[in-house]
């Protein structure tokens, strides 16, 4: 049975793009511009990573593990080196000596030591696809032709490749220094497990027996990859004056700054990132894999440029991925529904080296909901798979997947409406997170499953036999982090706005929106870039759902502070006490003049001017999305096909509504092919079997019927313009709301990811 | 007096209280407090000097950039929680 | 040094003749020789659609074509889809729309957009949808990029019923 084009929630013939009009009370935020960067992007002028050219470029090609976990006995690559247009060859004993020591590099904590070795196998390789050793070469068929002729010794070891795997006594170990760390308690012996942490609230006896209804379930969730478009790539110089310069796609410079110098023992005034456009990140483009090695290459080769370049397959097997996942959930509730106590394990796999998201999945894993009483424990795995990197909403689709899940059997033991439930146990303002922190501020969950409750699709019968409907919720915690930025008043009125948030979806715009907003002029009059490390202070990684807010904060901050030294500045020209600006007029005596005149003026009367803002918020607003899929199953082929697919999320404040409706589109699409198609399958000897895009099935624009957006705006307080982040809790619901619609459809209830066609039939069999 | 949620697996040395109320200006001062009521606390929450990579003190409901120098008030309410960032 | 050879073809419009290597496909001569970035690599073995081209007219991913086979023909690339007057209407229609984040697959969307439409000027939703299932985009979720073709396409009914 085919799903037909009329099922599918078509586009109802509106096409012409929504109309750009800013929110009430503002005169720019709530419009829709076209982005600064716009016209390079659909004429192919943009330079990302890949496009860097320079003069004597060489290109270096990295040679990888064909093994999941083997000790390297040696490494030969004196063939190499010996073949004609090789220029330069490394391994990773042309790394300096890691410190064996932890460190906050601004995103996330990792022993250097690991770091390194990610970089370049030290004396294991821990992952199918784990670099050994690179080349640099006049052209790249001669680079990868010389990698063939390295030869490496190895003792190949049993893979470790999963939760189960690994926590078995006897396990082989990945890490001989590795100890379980439990809240600061070192463990005594050699181990799998990085670490054990655990939240604990109320008492959780008591709320399971004063419960009606009990439903205790094991989830099992595959590694899946961020999947940007634009493979990863990293160019570098190394100058023999031992200046370094790096052309970086990354969702951070100076992130790329901070562990190169890490990594290679160079001091950050020593290294200059320079970034380019970026092809996609989700997180994935935080840590780095090549820029280092390109280094190393550069310095070898005498100073040439060195440019490496991933193969889609590179991709797949040594970057990205996020945790696997196996979740243990048990929820009570009385017999109104009311939640009455909860408890989590999460057993997240890290990948080789400590570090999976789990810190976070223990947050989100209940958060949607005030609790009183509850448990969550979270369990940190070394395992032979790619070291985890971020990816949107880290650890949050896996969580919620299994809370959303459970919740779902309950509200139907109890016969209680899907969304009936989430209203019921929905969290506000003063509940508490799992982590017992506080909601000091408004928050929107409630606000977002009353606008599904309330919507078209909602209240829109299903029609067909195998048709689904499933409700879940999420929660993004969203951060504030270092921004800075600076704005130059330019003598025709218009601003130059250097700021040093790689842009990754529109945000040169949002952040140009707000400074635009703060000024009161118009959108166009400002000329957002984005700057190399030297040209403005250290600014965070675009991650955490951060840069509208934080770096719109900056924006903020120096339009205020432009107009009151344009204000300083006119009434000693002026000779009066003081000046007003209102409607982009400045009037002080008998003086009134726009702020194009008044920019001419200051410019002809003394010393340009230039305003700058640094800012690191103590607070964010946390993100809420509660979303609405529509499924039907092919009972014969097992295929699940989304009919219809509502997110209402609270986005704060929408600053450019197009680019927050592309957020939630993009980040749902992400999350349906976590939950339908997207795996990791390796074999028996840990090696990754579907290592292409045909293998790693992404959705497609055929898969998909039009993703409906519904903005809640509940105002953040602690930002100018009540931003929130938005780029991150659209992924938390989406397997779950899946995944609840097709347990509707089908009558019975899946406990693994993906819900590919073979498991889908499985599970109509029982 | 501030109240210090104890994380759950630091309980043991609390005589497994979850809540403790000491007094501080600062996140120092008030680790400093609670070691001395409950010796061996501050090797679990600060290392270097510094408190631990991955972990982060939330003073009020917000997460502070100021780790042990972040003020705490009278009436405070100080967690010490797993670092979350995003991507 | 492997042989090379010459080809002769017109890109975008202009002759242009090239040296290559018979192993290097038409993506990387583009990229690498030619200094045309605009066509992007994402897979390198036709399952992505960002490096896609027309040869004679056809849709093809320039990954999978020979940079030898081009002799005698006639390439277009992203850098040709602009007009003299300005933007084509595809790629007004995604500034508009917001039919891109990162981008890195807008130029293979554009141009297989493109060659949709002149083909099939009054497609449905699932005609646009089928034949763009070539092309990934791992920001949009597709959404909007539906819409700004769809968009173009009834603005050019509009046009050719007036
Ligand atoms: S690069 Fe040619 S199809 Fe992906
Ligand atoms: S806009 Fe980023 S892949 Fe399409």
């Amino acid at each position: 049975m085919a799903v037909t084009e009329k099922a599918m929630h078509a586009t109802n013939g509106h096409t012409s793009p929504p109309a750009s009009k800013p929110a009430d009370g503002y005169t720019i935020i709530g419009s829709r511009p076209v982005r600064p960067d716009g016209v390079d992007k659909v004429t192919g002028r943009a330079i990302y990573g890949a496009d860097v050219r320079l003069q004597g470029l060489l290109y270096g090609k990295v040679l990888r593990s064909p093994h999941a976990h083997a000790r390297i006995l040696s490494i030969d690559t004196s063939k190499a080196e010996a073949l004609p247009g090789v220029k330069a060859v490394v391994t990773g004993a042309d790394l300096p000596t890691a410190a064996d020591k932890v460190e906050d590099l601004g995103e996330s904590a990792i022993n250097l030591k690991y770091l390194s070795a990610n970089i370049l196998a030290h004396d294991k390789a821990l992952y199918h696809g784990h670099a050994i050793a690179a080349v640099a070469a006049v052209d790249s068929h001669t680079a990868e032709e010389a990698i063939g002729f390295i030869e490496v010794k190895y003792e190949v070891l049993p893979p470790v490749m999963t939760v189960d795997d690994a926590m078995a006594d006897n396990a082989p170990i990945l890490l001989d220094g590795l100890r379980t760390d439990e809240m600061g308690e070192m463990g005594s012996k050699p181990t799998n497990l990085a670490k054990h942490f655990r939240h604990q609230q109320g008492d959780l006896a008591a709320g399971f027996a004063a419960a009606e209804v009990v439903v205790e379930r094991t989830f099992r969730t595959e590694t899946v990859h961020q999947g940007y478009i634009e493979p990863h790539t990293g160019t570098a110089q190394y100058n023999t004056d031992g200046q370094v310069t790096i052309w970086a796609s990354t969702q951070g410079t100076f992130a790329v700054r901070n562990q190169t110098s890490e990594i290679l023992r160079i001091p950050v005034s020593q290294i200059k990132v320079i970034p380019t456009e970026i092809g996609g990140g989700f997180g994935g483009k935080i840590n780095v894999y090549l820029e280092p090695v390109a280094v190393l290459l550069s310095k070898k080769a005498g100073g040439k440029p060195v440019k490496l370049v991933m193969s889609r397959t590179e991709v797949l097997q040594a970057t990205g991925p996020t945790s696997g996942s196996n979740i243990r959930i048990k929820i009570g509730a009385d017999a109104n529904g009311k939640i009455t106590a909860a408890h989590a394990e999460l057993y997240y796999e890290a990948g080789a080296f400590p570090g999976s998201p789990v810190g976070a999945a223990a947050n989100v894993v209940l958060a949607p909901y005030a609790i009183d009483n509850l448990q969550v424990d979270g369990y940190d795995i070394v395992v032979n798979r790619p070291r985890s990197a971020a990816y949107r909403a880290p650890g949050g689709t896996n969580a919620a997947y299994a809370t959303e899940s459970v919740l779902n059997e309950i509200a139907e033991k109890l016969g209680i409406d899907q969304a009936h439930i989430r209203l019921i146990n929905g969290a506000k303002q003063g509940d508490r997170r799992p982590d017992g922190v506080q909601h000091t501020e408004p928050i929107g969950l409630l606000e977002t499953v009353q606008a599904i409750a309330e919507s078209d699709h909602y209240n829109t019968p299903l029609t067909g036999k195998y048709q689904g409907r499933g409700i879940a919720c999420g929660y993004w915690n969203n951060w504030g982090g270092k921004s800075s930025a600076t704005a130059v008043l330019n003598a025709d009125g218009t601003v130059s706005l250097n700021e040093a948030s790689t842009d990754i979806g529109g945000s040169r715009a949002s952040i140009a929106m707000q400074f635009a907003e703060a000024v009161g002029i118009g959108y166009e009059q400002v000329k957002p870039r984005v700057g190399d490390t030297d040209s403005v202070a250290y600014n965070d990684v675009t991650g955490g759902s951060r840069t509208t807010f934080s770096t719109g904060m900056a924006a903020h901050n120096m339009g205020v502070e432009m107009l009151s030294q344009m204000k300083e500045r006119l009434a000693d020209v002026w000779e009066v006490d003081a000046v007003e600006y209102a409607d982009g007029e400045f009037s002080g005596g008998d003086n009134h003049i726009s702020f194009q005149e008044a920019a001419a003026l200051i410019y002809k009367t003394g010393e340009p001017l230039m305003v700058s803002s640094t800012v690191f918020p103590r607070s964010f607003g946390p993100g809420f999305s509660t979303q609405l899929a529509d499924v039907e199953v092919d009972p014969e082929t097992g295929k699940v096909t989304i009919l219809r697919y509502t997110i209402a999320q609270d986005v704060g404040r929408a600053i450019h509504p197009s680019y927050v409706e592309g957020q939630m589109q993009g980040g749902v699409v992400q999350g349906i092919g976590w939950a339908l198609n997207e795996e990791y399958i390796y074999n028996e000897k840990g090696q990754l079997l579907n290592g292409s895009l045909l293998d790693y099935r992404m959705p497609t624009a055929l898969d998909l019927p039009m993703i409906e957006t519904i903005l809640v705006e509940v105002p953040y307080p602690g930002h100018p313009y009540g931003v929130r982040g938005v780029g991150e809790v659209n992924i938390v619901p989406p397997a779950g709301a899946i995944a609840n619609a097709v347990a509707n459809a089908i009558g019975s209830r899946m406990f693994e990811l993906p819900m590919s066609p073979a498991r889908v039939l499985e599970a109509m069999k029982e | 007096m501030a109240v210090v949620w104890i994380p759950a697996l630091i309980r043991p040395l609390t005589d497994g209280k979850s809540q403790v109320e000491v007094t501080g200006e600062n996140v120092r001062e008030i680790v400093e407090a609670l070691e001395a009521l409950y010796p061996g606390v501050a090797a679990r929450i600060v290392e270097d000097d510094r408190i631990r990579p991955g972990l982060s003190v939330a003073v009020d409901g917000a997460v502070g950039n100021k780790g042990l120098l972040e003020p705490v008030g009278p009436e405070s309410e100080v967690h010490f929680v797993p670092a979350m960032t995003g991507g | 040094m492997a042989k090379k050879v010459m080809v002769q073809t017109v890109i975008n419009n202009d002759d242009t003749t090239f040296v290559c290597e018979t192993r290097q496909t038409l993506l990387e001569v583009l990229r690498d020789e030619l200094g045309m970035t605009g066509t992007k690599e994402g897979c390198g073995n036709g399952n992505c659609g960002a490096c896609n081209v027309m040869l004679d007219g056809v849709l093809v991913n320039s990954c999978l074509v020979l940079a030898v086979e081009a002799e005698g023909r006639t390439v277009t690339t992203i850098e040709g889809v602009a007009e003299a007057e300005g933007l084509h209407p595809i790629q007004q229609a995604f500034l508009e729309h917001a039919a891109l984040q990162c981008g890195i697959c807008t130029p293979g969307f554009i141009i297989s957009s493109k060659a949709l439409l002149e083909q099939n000027p009054n497609p449905s939703e699932h005609d646009v949808r089928l034949w763009l299932a070539g092309n990934l985009c791992r920001c949009t979720g597709y959404d909007k990029i539906v819409r700004a073709v769809l968009d173009v396409a009834s603005a050019g009914q509009a046009k050719a019923g007036a």
